[in-house]
């Protein structure tokens, strides 16, 4: 039995994936609807603990559900093929792209598509900025923000310091002071 | 973080990779900036252009975005072997925790501290994605020239935020046009040109520069 529930596994976390766009948080719902609806490998609320732990640790959303999911099912063969099937077939297909490209490195008709998605990469991050501003303000208030924002682009980009360490100072002030100053 | 055993390519694609799965908090695009730091200002690997059209195709293509890139940085500098030692470098860490921990569930994602942790974290997310909006901007400008640049920037901005179409679509919208835009330009500069020279018979055939302002 455990090969068809391994097989499932790879078809279900291949389907929820290669559908999702986005990136790993677009693809939750699509998740959902293999793990619960479709194969019913935890039950609903499950599905929700799950999801709290994933968002509550770090790393790639996507890859720890399917981590999890994937062991709570088929063991570790399970976990691994899970992973797999999550991973392997998008990263392939951009490694492919991306080789025909540099191939053809030096065509005009490569050079424009460099020179153009420019733009709209510039306007994807700008929405993106704005997104977590706004659920940044949400959940700590606008004056943490703004100081937090303030302090950490000083850092960043004035003293040149590595963002590892901007962001683990970050986590101490969060983990240590926020949680005694009422603002959540 | 020189140190010299960090020389060797498949500790370095390992550590960037693990650096950047530990500290990335949010999934998804908010360790994008994190990656691209390692990848163009720490290694050195790749070229900020370089490091756009990764970024872009990766956008244009269904599945995780942060393993998709951790592959492809690890492929490019070192094969097969080097892109699965940077995704499993990426994802190892957390992906084990997640197992191990499952049995804290509730009292991780409720305690006050996780929420302070994420809450603080997130401005410097939002500054670090703001920066590299600049520079892609600043790029934008620069390769287009600054009323092309802009124009873009303003159709992009509308597709995306105005009619709200999925980024992907976008993306192939504009991959689709670069690929004739250098020769558009090129066809445009002749045209102009040619316009130009014939103008200039014309005066020289009339015998003057009276012309002016005839046409």
């Amino acid at each position: 039995m455990a090969w068809i529930e391994w097989f499932n596994l790879i078809i279900g976390f291949f389907i929820a994936n290669a559908l999702g766009y986005g990136g790993g948080p677009a693809s939750i719902p699509l998740m959902y609807r293999e793990i619960v609806t479709n194969h019913g490998w935890t039950t609903p609320s499950e599905f929700s603990n799950i999801l709290a732990l994933g968002n509550a640790l770090p790393g790639p959303i996507a890859t720890k559900i399917a981590a999890f999911v994937g062991y709570d099912t088929g063991g570790w063969v399970g976990s691994v093929l899970a992973l797999a099937a999550t991973i392997v077939p998008s990263a392939a297909a951009l490694i492919l792209l991306l080789k025909v490209l540099q191939r053809h490195r030096q065509s005009s008709v490569v050079k424009g598509m460099t020179l153009l998605v420019q733009p709209v990469i510039a306007v994807m991050m700008l929405l993106l900025t704005w997104q977590m501003g706004e659920s940044s303000i949400e959940s700590i208030g606008i004056v943490q923000s703004l100081i937090i924002a303030a302090v950490a682009f000083w850092a960043m980009q004035i003293r040149k310091i590595h963002p590892a360490i901007v962001i683990v100072a970050a986590f101490a002030y969060g983990g240590l002071v926020i949680p005694h100053l009422n603002v959540m | 973080m020189a140190v010299a055993w960090m020389k060797s390519k498949y500790l370095q694609l390992a550590w960037a990779m693990m650096k950047t799965g530990i500290i990335g908090y949010g999934g998804g695009p908010s360790v994008i900036p994190l990656i691209r730091y390692e990848a163009v200002t720490n290694y050195k690997w790749m070229e900020d252009e370089e490091f756009g059209e990764i970024l872009a195709l990766s956008n244009a293509l269904p599945g995780p975005i942060a393993t998709k890139i951790a592959a492809y940085l690890g492929y490019r500098e070192k094969g097969m072997l080097g892109a699965v030692v940077s995704v499993l470098a990426h994802i190892l860490p957390s992906g084990i925790a997640m197992i191990l921990l499952l049995s804290f569930v509730q009292f991780l994602s409720g305690a006050a501290f996780i929420q302070g942790m994420i809450g603080a974290v997130i401005p410097v997310i939002s500054v670090m994605l703001g920066m590299m909006a600049y520079e892609f901007g600043e790029r934008a400008v620069k390769g287009l020239g600054i009323y092309a640049g802009i124009a873009f920037f303003a159709l992009a901005f509308g597709l995306l935020q105005g009619i709200r179409l999925h980024p992907a679509i976008v993306i192939l919208l504009f991959l689709g046009y670069g690929a004739l835009h250098l020769r558009t330009v090129a066809a445009l500069k002749r045209r102009k040109e040619r316009k130009h020279r014939k103008r200039l018979q014309r005066a020289n055939e009339k015998g003057g520069g009276i012309t002016r302002g005839m046409d």
